[in-house]
């Protein structure tokens, strides 16, 4: 029994006060804390699919904005090719004054498209040009009729794809740019294609850009590379529209709050300053 | 108790209504002069914190609900209205969404603290208890909410919880039933989700109210974990807690900042951002952070019945807790062998947090099952042989006493003007 208590007194190991001194939950509360960060950083949640390379993206770092000029071209890839089988129902023509179009400028865009403009007086539904206030024209009319021009599958709306995806952007460009020829042991399916970051690789949508596709009115180079990037930061911008607001709102708050803290902890100081404890 | 109160305010206002209502005096007894130890931690400021982050989210959360619609075919599009439409909806539904992971954190702090300094000991059993109902509140609230914006992880994150009560047997079913309003997850789930979402907040006010009563009655523990002996131990709440917790709050308000502002989502899963479909399952159900260690609690076991109870008894054995904890002795400074278990059992929580969040193969359900195995051994095993075993540290005298030069206070209850000091 005495040595039973003696290893639970413990005093021969941990003799001493040592480290574990009156702050030591403090310490460990930080290290804790360190450890629960680098953990939920790493990508521990398992998912198929292998990691795109990691690019530079200008709205990425903490006062990163949106390029507005990758924006605007995203946008015109997006018109040409994406929008023929991808709905983007999230988004109103209005929304591009936001991206710098002219009132003008998204009239015309908005008037170039049909879309659904209520009833006829025969109770019979009809199509009109759009306005600013109509929603981005879907390609089909439901569920449906977009799996059945598409083979059966489902292209998803891309008004939230950046954020509904692990990896975000970088997803996002890896499977624009990550069409290949399959490898050998693969065996593919009927009318699927290869694709290095999809998940199981077999994606049914085919190759959708493709180097010079896109002719670009402010001259920029056409490649693939620059084409996946410009619809890519278009798409991050229609995911988190706010985000620019929201970092500046942002900082002016973290700086203010900062300032705080110092105000109240100089208070704080004052009022305790002739209690010992 | 009849009669009308003396009261001392020279106001005549204030005088007329506390004499018939003494909230002012009240007011002035509890928060005002409450005598509160002296040698209060900044882990002291996690209660105030809390109580903060409840009007938070309920006042969020109630201009939220004027734009959200509890509808299966419209709540994910209305949510994503209040992103885009509603002046400065982001913000709001970001420090909603992102305060449901500050709550659970101050939380978690408040409870850490409570573990570490023996505040569930005598006399506070029952505060303590109050604070394991409100535990379970917040954990039943922030699940119905995870549920409203209808993405893919509320609807199947909703699923497998709910589905958990088919695991007893011959009730398990017709409950199931019973909660979704039908025979899966649908809008009728969705609509009760919402109505109690709303409603639960109130509840854990009412108890918060409780709690925060059977406080004032105890008083509170400090980090030596002794009685207050005299008014030498305690300073007047007012202002010297006031600023302390207003140090706090800053640095707290700063951290929920950088997420709302800078890494809203950083919390969140990508496939709550694909609209609920009942026809595809995602390839990972995973809950969030919060609910991990349970989560994880909950696979460890290989038969679902067996898993529930663990999973339910984790937050069960907490209730009794103060009497699994035989020693006398509060606080885990002068509990030499306590002070290192204590985190022994925080680390079995953190690695069950990272076994829930992989999937349940190789290493991690290995590595659940110890965690789980610790997570009850601690309390049911060492905790109560610890008590009778353990060779405390001599105890100091007051909470005046150990400190050098800790002469007589600065007097009574009423706050110095600031240029004397």
């Amino acid at each position: 029994m005495r040595t039973l208590r003696s290893i639970f007194t413990g005093r021969s190991i941990f003799t001493g006060r040592s480290i574990f001194t009156g702050r030591s939950v403090f310490t460990g509360a930080a290290l804790l804390a360190g450890a629960a960060l680098l953990v939920s950083a790493s990508p521990a949640r398992a998912q198929e699919g292998v990691e795109p390379p990691s690019r530079e993206w200008s709205f990425q770092s903490i006062f990163g904005t949106y390029d507005l000029a990758a924006v605007q071209r995203g946008f015109q890839v997006y018109s040409e090719v994406c929008s023929n089988c991808h709905s983007m129902n999230q988004m109103y023509y209005r929304n591009l004054s936001e991206i710098g179009l002219t009132q003008e400028q998204i009239k015309a865009v908005a008037a170039a498209v049909q879309v659904p403009a209520g009833l006829n007086d025969q109770g019979e539904p009809v199509q009109g040009p759009g306005t600013p206030a109509s929603r981005f024209r879907a390609p089909f009319a439901n569920e449906t009729a977009a799996r059945a021009a598409n083979a059966g599958a489902l292209p998803p709306d891309l008004s939230l794809i950046v954020n509904a995806r692990q990896y975000g952007p970088n997803y996002i460009f890896g499977l624009l740019t990550g069409y290949a020829d399959a490898p050998a042991d693969i065996k593919m399916q009927e009318g699927m294609n290869y694709n290095k970051y999809f998940p199981g690789h077999q994606i049914a949508m085919p190759q959708p850009l493709n180097e010079g596709q896109i002719t670009y009115a402010d001259g920029t180079a056409n490649n693939l590379d620059q084409e996946a990037r410009d619809v890519t930061t278009f798409l991050a911008w229609v995911a988190n529209p706010e985000m620019v607001e929201r970092k500046k709102i942002g900082a002016r708050i973290a700086l203010f709050l900062i300032l705080m803290t110092g105000i109240t902890y100089a208070v704080k100081r004052k009022v305790w300053a002739d209690v010992h404890h | 108790m009849v009669g009308l109160n003396k009261s001392e305010f020279k106001n005549p206002v204030v005088n007329w209504i506390d004499t018939r209502l003494p909230i002012f005096t009240m007011m002035q007894n509890e928060y005002g002069a409450f005598p509160t130890p002296k040698n209060f931690n900044y882990l002291w400021n996690f209660g105030a914190l809390a109580m903060i982050n409840l009007m938070i989210m309920m006042v969020t959360g109630v201009f939220l609900a004027m734009n959200y619609q509890p509808n299966a075919t419209l709540a994910f599009d209305s949510v994503q209205h209040i992103m885009r439409d509603v002046n400065y909806g982001w913000l709001l539904r970001y420090v909603h969404q992102n305060g449901a992971s500050m709550f659970f954190i101050v939380v978690f702090v408040h409870i850490f603290r409570n573990m570490y300094y023996g505040s569930y000991k005598n006399p506070r059993e029952l505060l303590w208890i109050f604070g394991v109902v409100l535990l379970l509140l917040m954990m039943a609230t922030s699940f119905m909410g995870y549920v409203l914006p209808w993405g893919q992880m509320s609807y199947w994150g909703a699923t497998v919880i709910t589905n958990l009560f088919s695991a007893f047997p011959v009730v398990g079913d017709p409950i199931v039933t019973w909660l979704w309003g039908g025979f899966s997850v649908d809008n009728p789930t969705l609509n009760r989700f919402f109505s109690l979402h709303y409603l639960l907040p109130f509840v854990i006010f009412g108890v918060t109210f409780l709690h925060v009563v059977a406080l004032h009655i105890t008083g509170s523990n400090n980090p030596l974990g002794i009685d207050v002996k005299s008014p030498q131990d305690t300073l007047p709440f007012h202002p010297y807690y006031t600023v302390k917790d207003s140090v706090g709050l800053c640095v707290y308000l700063l951290v929920f900042a950088i997420f709302v502002f800078f890494w809203p989502n950083l919390l969140g899963d990508p496939n709550n951002f694909i609209p609920a479909n009942p026809l595809q399952t995602p390839a990972d159900i995973v809950p969030e952070w919060y609910f991990l260690p349970f989560y994880a609690i909950l696979r460890s076991v290989p038969n679902k019945l067996g898993g529930v109870c663990l999973m339910f008894g984790s937050i069960a054995v907490l209730f009794v807790l103060p009497w699994l904890d035989t020693s006398p002795v509060r606080s885990a400074r002068f509990r030499p062998i306590f002070r290192k278990l204590i985190w022994l059992w925080i680390v079995s929580v953190g690695v069950l947090g990272v076994c829930g969040a992989n999937k349940p193969e190789g290493i991690w359900v290995v590595l659940s099952r110890v965690g789980t195995a610790y997570y009850f051994l601690h309390f049911l095993v060492i905790l109560p042989i610890l008590g009778k075993l353990e060779r405390p540290l001599p105890l100091p005298e007051s909470i005046s006493r150990p400190v050098i030069g800790g002469g007589p206070l600065p007097g009574g209850a009423a706050a110095k003007p600031m240029e004397k000091v």
